[in-house]
Formats: C-alpha cells, sequence, structure tokens
C-alpha cells in the first residue's frame, strides 16, 4: 500500500501542487478546484500543505447516504464517484479535518483519490516536500534523517 | 479566443475603474508586461511630467503564462516614469502577487490621477473598490500587509508602500507580500504620490488555456528540464548569494563606494555562511519550481527577526559597499529596507557614498549625528532608520546618493549612472558592465544586459571580461533578449531553463498565438526604442550616457582587477558603436528610419 506524505519542512509554497492537482481533476488551473492546499503563515514565513490523509475508518464515507464515498479495498484509498453524489454535502461537515470540500461551481465535491496510484501534485513537486511512498517507507527517510542527526550529534 | 487578458484602469482622481482588453495589435508587436506597458506609457503621457505629479500614471503589467505552472512566468514589471531619475522605468518583481492578480482575471493594472486621501484598492475577481487607508498610512510593509489580509481576506495577496513611498523618497520601492521588492527606480515614490498605500487582490477566477492537452504535453517536458538543470540546483541552494565569492573572485565585487573591486571578508557575507548562519528554509514565487528565496533567521541588538533574503544585490550594497562584513547586520538592513520600503541597492550605495564623503573629509561631525565611517554596522542601521523618518541627514539619504553627494557639492562621489545606484558589478573587472550601465532605458542597472555570462563563463579567455572588443554588439543583444523576457513576465533565472525557441512554443501551446524567435526579437527591439524614445522625448540624450568620473580615473586597488580602470576614451568608442548597431544618431537618437522600420511611429 502507498501512502501520500508531507514534509512541512520542506514545503516552499510555490503552489505547483495545487495547480496541478486542480488542471488534472477540473481543466484549469484554479487552486480552489484543488484537493491539496498550502497554508501561508506570514510571521515566520512557513508553509503547510494540507491533503486528504485516506482515514481507514473514515467519517465521510459512514455518513455518505448514497455510496458516493467508498474505500477501495486495494488501495486502502476513499473513492468519490461523482454519479451516485446528491450533492448533500455531508461529508464535508463530518470530516474533521476540512479535507473534502466543494468545487468552485459547487456541482462536485473535491476528494482527494491519488489520482489512482500516481498523483499529479508529487510530480510537481521538485522540493520533495510530497513523497508518494510505499507504506513501509513512510517514515524511513524521516528517521534515517534523525539517525544522522543523533551521528552528528545535534 | 479563450486568452482573457483583461486590463484594469483606476482613476484614482475621479476614482473611476474601467475594464478594457488587452489590444492585439499592442501585444503582436509590444509584447505584454514591460512591452506594453511601455508601449501605454508613450502612447497616452506626456513623458516631460513630472514624475510625482498626478499625470504621470503606474502600471503592474503581467506577462501571458501568469497564473501557470510553467516554470518562472508569474513575474510582475511596475511600470512609470521613475521618480529617481525621471526616466522610463520599470522594476521587476515576483511573490504571490502577480499570481494571484492573474488568478482575479488582470493581466495589467493602470493608475491614473492621485487620490485627495490615503486609499487602497481592494481586488476581489470582478469587484473592485477603491478603500479608505487613512489608518494604514505610516505603517511598515509587514504591518500593511497583516491589516489588509484581516479587513480583506485572508487568502489575499498584497502589494504595499511603507514610510519611503509615503514620504515620497526617491529611492522607495514597491513591497510584494511584505517581503518582495519592485525595488529600483523610486517606484514606490510614484505610488506614494498618488496617495496609494496598498492593493490588495484575491483571484478565485483560476487560468484556462486553450488547449490542455498541448500544454500538459509541454510541461512534462519542460519540468524533466528543470529537474536535470544545474543552474536550477545552484540557484535552489544558494539563490543568488554564492555570486558574492563567483564576482570577489574575478575582482569586479565593489567595495567601499567603488574605491575598490576586491572584499578580503567575502566569505562572512558569501552563500556558504548564509546557509550555514541565517538560511532557516526556502521560499519560492508562486507557480515558480526554482526555489530561489532564501528565509533567514537573524539576530540584531538581540532580538530575533524572520524574513525574505538576503540576496547578493543587498549582501553587496549593505555589505561589500559598505565595508560591513557582518552577515546579521547586512541581512538586517535587507529586512528594514523591505518594511520601510526601500530599494535595497540604491539604500546601501548612498549610505556608502555618505560614508565615503565623510572619510574624506568633506563632511564632519556637525553634519551628522554620529561618525558614520566604512565598516560601522550600528551607524548604517541607524542611518537606515533616519532615512524611513527622513529625519536630519536621512532626508537627503532618501533622495539618493546623486542628490546627497551633489547638496555637499561632490556628485562625483556618487556611484551612480542617471542618478541610479550601479549594482554589484564593477564595470573595471568585466567591461561589457560599463556600456550596459551606461545605457540602461532605467539609468545604472544590471538587469536589461548581464553581460557577465558571456564576458566571464562563456568564454575560454579570461582576459576576455577585460577586453572592450565585442562588447557593443553583446550589450545590444542582451537588451533586446531580456525586452522579450522582461515581457513575457518570465524570470531571470529562468534562464538556465529556456532555450530561444522556447518562448514560441509557450505562446503556441498556451493561447494558439504565432511568434516565431526572430519576430520575438524584432518585438525585443522595437520595446527598447519605444523605451528609448521615451527617454530623448523626457530630455535624456548622449551627455547622459556615461559612468561615474571614478570608474575612469581610479584604478581597483587590490584583489584580481588590481590596476584596471575603464578607459574613457574607449568608452566613447564602444558607445558610438553601439548608438550605429542600434540605428540611431550620435546624440543617442533614434533615427526616423529605424523608427519606421519598427513600426514605432
Amino acid at each position: 500500500m502507498k501512502v501520500l506524505t508531507i514534509n512541512t519542512e520542506k514545503c516552499t509554497g510555490c503552489k505547483l501542487c495545487e495547480l496541478a492537482c486542480s488542471f488534472v481533476k477540473a481543466g484549469s488551473f484554479n487552486p480552489l478546484n484543488s484537493a491539496i492546499k498550502i497554508y501561508y503563515f506570514d510571521k515566520n514565513l512557513e508553509f503547510v500543505p494540507l491533503v486528504c490523509t485516506q482515514c481507514r475508518d473514515a467519517y465521510c464515507v459512514k455518513v455518505c447516504p448514497t455510496g458516493s464515498l467508498y474505500r477501495n479495498p486495494e488501495t486502502g484509498v476513499v473513492e468519490y464517484n461523482k454519479a451516485l453524489c446528491i450533492m448533500c454535502k455531508q461529508c464535508m461537515m463530518a470530516c474533521p479535518w476540512g479535507s473534502i470540500k466543494l468545487n468552485l461551481t459547487s456541482d462536485a465535491m473535491i476528494k482527494c483519490d491519488h489520482c489512482g496510484g500516481d498523483p499529479e501534485c508529487v510530480k510537481y513537486c521538485l522540493q520533495r516536500a510530497l513523497l508518494y511512498v510505499d507504506v513501509e517507507d513512510a517514515v524511513y527517510f524521516k528517521q534515517r534523517e534523525t539517525a544522522t542527526k543523533y551521528l552528528r550529534g545535534e | 479566443m479563450k486568452y482573457r487578458g483583461e486590463l484594469l484602469r483606476i482613476n484614482l482622481t475621479d476614482k473611476k475603474i474601467i475594464k478594457e482588453k488587452l489590444k492585439a495589435d499592442i501585444f503582436s508587436n509590444n509584447l505584454w508586461g514591460r512591452g506594453y506597458a511601455s508601449k501605454l506609457l508613450l502612447d497616452e503621457m506626456d513623458p516631460a511630467v513630472d514624475p510625482l505629479s498626478p499625470e504621470n500614471k503606474l502600471i503592474f503589467a503581467l506577462g501571458p503564462f501568469a497564473g501557470t505552472p510553467l516554470p518562472a512566468t508569474s513575474r510582475m514589471m511596475v511600470v512609470t516614469k521613475g521618480a529617481l531619475n525621471g526616466l522610463i522605468a520599470s522594476s521587476n518583481v515576483g511573490g504571490y502577487f502577480p499570481f494571484e492578480l492573474q488568478h482575479a482575471g488582470y493581466t495589467m493594472i493602470v493608475i491614473e490621477g492621485k487620490a485627495d486621501n490615503p486609499v487602497y484598492i481592494w481586488i476581489n475577481d470582478e469587484t473592485v473598490e477603491i478603500r479608505d487607508a487613512s489608518h494604514l498610512w505610516g505603517k511598515t510593509t509587514s504591518e500593511v500587509n497583516t491589516l489588509l489580509k484581516d479587513e480583506t481576506h485572508p487568502e489575499a495577496k498584497t502589494l504595499e508602500i511603507g514610510p519611503g513611498g509615503e514620504k515620497l523618497s526617491r529611492i522607495a520601492a514597491v513591497i510584494i507580500d511584505a517581503h518582495r521588492a519592485a525595488g529600483r527606480t523610486g517606484v514606490g515614490a510614484v505610488m506614494g504620490s498618488k496617495n496609494l498605500k496598498a492593493i490588495a487582490v484575491r483571484g478565485t477566477r483560476g487560468v484556462s488555456v486553450m488547449s490542455n492537452e498541448r500544454l500538459k504535453n509541454y510541461l512534462t517536458k519542460i519540468y524533466e528540464r528543470v529537474k536535470k538543470s544545474g543552474g536550477v540546483t545552484m540557484f535552489r541552494t544558494y539563490g543568488t548569494t554564492r555570486t558574492v565569492r563567483a564576482i570577489n573572485s574575478i575582482g569586479a565585487f565593489p567595495t567601499y563606494n567603488h574605491k575598490d573591486g576586491f572584499f578580503e571578508d567575502y566569505l562572512l557575507i558569501d552563500g556558504e555562511n548564509v546557509n550555514k548562519e541565517i538560511l532557516v528554509r526556502n521560499g519560492s514565487c508562486a507557480g515558480c519550481p526554482i526555489a530561489c528565496n532564501r528565509i533567514s533567521k537573524v539576530y540584531w541588538n538581540g532580538e530575533e527577526y524572520v524574513g525574505g533574503g538576503p540576496e547578493y544585490e543587498t549582501l553587496w550594497a549593505f555589505g561589500g559597499q559598505t565595508g560591513i562584513s557582518d552577515l546579521h547586520t547586512v541581512t538586517y538592513a535587507h529586512f528594514l529596507a523591505n518594511e520601510y520600503g526601500f530599494d535595497g541597492i540604491s539604500l546601501g550605495s548612498t549610505i556608502a557614498a555618505l560614508m565615503d564623503l565623510f572619510e574624506s573629509g568633506i563632511i564632519g561631525e556637525d553634519n551628522l549625528p554620529f561618525p558614520v565611517k566604512f565598516g560601522d554596522a550600528e551607524a548604517m542601521i541607524n542611518l537606515i532608520h533616519l532615512a524611513a523618518k527622513r529625519e536630519g541627514i536621512g532626508d537627503l539619504i532618501a533622495e539618493g546618493s546623486y542628490e546627497l553627494t551633489k547638496h555637499f557639492g561632490h556628485p562625483e562621489f556618487s556611484m551612480s549612472v542617471k542618478k541610479q545606484e550601479l549594482p554589484a558589478y564593477d564595470p573595471r573587472g568585466v567591461k561589457g558592465m560599463g556600456l550596459a550601465y551606461a545605457t540602461s532605458n532605467r539609468g545604472g542597472c544590471h538587469v536589461r544586459a548581464f553581460t557577465v555570462t558571456e564576458e566571464v563563463y562563456n568564454t575560454d579567455d579570461p582576459e576576455y571580461r577585460l577586453k572592450y572588443a565585442d562588447k557593443a554588439l553583446i550589450v545590444k543583444q542582451l537588451q533586446d533578449k531580456q525586452a522579450v523576457v522582461d515581457s513575457l513576465g518570465i524570470c531571470s533565472f529562468a534562464r538556465t531553463i529556456y532555450n530561444a525557441d522556447d518562448f514560441s512554443e509557450m505562446l503556441k501551446v498556451t493561447w494558439d498565438i504565432d511568434l516565431n524567435p526572430e519576430e520575438l526579437l524584432k518585438c525585443g527591439e522595437r520595446i527598447w526604442n519605444v523605451e528609448r524614445l521615451f527617454n530623448v522625448r523626457a530630455g535624456f540624450t548622449r551627455e547622459h550616457d556615461t559612468l561615474p568620473e571614478r570608474l575612469f580615473k581610479e584604478a581597483i586597488k587590490t584583489g584580481p582587477s588590481k590596476g584596471e580602470i575603464y578607459d574613457k576614451r574607449e568608452f566613447e568608442k564602444l558607445l558610438l558603436e553601439y548608438y550605429q548597431l542600434r540605428g540611431w544618431d550620435e546624440n543617442g537618437v533614434p533615427r526616423e528610419k529605424k523608427l519606421k522600420e519598427l513600426g514605432i511611429i
């Protein structure tokens, strides 16, 4: 199983993930149609990208009355079938992190589905703040960096 | 045609707001950004107007690719008649504001007239309002940025002036997102003269192109190139800061107000030390994968400051030029320049000129609140505060080095061309830059023809930089090329990504516009001549196309360019050769034949 990881320390706030996501999902460049969003904190110039974490026991799936949102058992990704959606927006209310939202024209929900296994945002993240990795490798690099710091006595 | 290209015209005198379509006959000949705006200025305005009068216009202009992920294409040009010297000004800036402006649907804003009271403009997609800004007057740029987001939208992006622009300092900058500057030529003072404190913009309309598939294919290709580019890696690792080492190593790093061209302590303010001592992380302009911005943390008087910067030019202006080697001080000065809304190059070099006057005994302590010696960090920081208040000697610093040194009877101490302070490449050590400075359409400036690449890196001859031959042609060609880059809204640092054919391909895959590389270069030449014609009509001529006397007379004292002067006779020869290549007469006035050939008249 693969996961989409975020390293906020590496994010430079370039917005390319937002542009790439909206382009592939909605056909134009518009951060408001993107499933991933960078939050800006001006005081210390910090950037935090946020995207759906694909809950295993997902609130959005639970509240969806039509089965429009469902968990793909193979990939673990919560997917969205627009054809079944009645636009009740209960998922938007239920998600504790704000990871599901309405698109700009209010005719569909925006839900990250890892682009079916090849996330577009990751391709444009040249700073490697976003990585799409096997779950067993998700903390490998982070832990290795920690190990390196120990080694250097930092 | 999907290409939207809307222009927002705002008259602050009668509060009229008009939306116009961009004109195809202008952008197909003069491109967008700097080119389009310069053409508007020449057509709509008398070049002889006082830059600080309501008759002057202030234009913010983007290129045709703004708001897309095409690498480094969301730069903005601020075009106006500059307050520093009365030339046609265009000052370039990145950040988030330009990107957001395009997403609101506007490629250009033209500000006209003058408001009775301080105002700011709030652009929320189609809705454009002129609002009272009396509560913002006197505030620094980061304060304005925070307050505007509170009262408009937290996602809004801002453009503002600080106390520098309010007090009509001739070296005032327009600041973007509190941390980036359209610094040069006093554009901040023009904004201040209109009582316009800020513009906030929120854009949710997005950008759509003609053919998604064609653009997608091009993006895939270009991002592969970006990933492999060594130049991109260099800019990402060091920003512009490692240029300190590169330029000092050829002895073309001006120090002590150009008394020398080499800095002994260069390693203290060089990129390696920036990364080691103060760098927190990188930042980006919106839509750019290079991420050259430095976000740094420094300490001054026990206080901690985080901000955008430093850049090569400010490391030099507040460092080598003033003889200061403490990285924290130099970077703090950069932050202060942004907070107060000053051009870092001009401010640093003006302070250096003051230090030079003091050490030369021309002015004494009776003219000053404290001694101002080269290398005095405390004095420099205090002078910046005084300049922001226009208090005492600060009042003269705010006028720039030319007016300051002239006030004391020694304008030859101003290291400027057409009153604009020279940047950090000493022409005595890189001869092409001398002609580039002398002929730049906005006064002393390194980004209209950056000859260093040709003279130092693209040659096998280590002495080539010290020769005069070929340099007129190099300058002319680079000026035309750069006019194209600027007018497409592309960042100069993207030169490590794009080839000559790319711009034509980009216009094709986005907007189905056909302009081949030769036609684009012709546009570049046309833009250069439009600007020159503006300057000629504003009263500039051959006598202004020169360099500070010091560079002709005083040799570099130490380092690899020791003994070098700029030979005045060689300079005059170069200048005439340059005029001939341009099709201008011996006074530097474009000949009628050339203007007709370019379709300008």
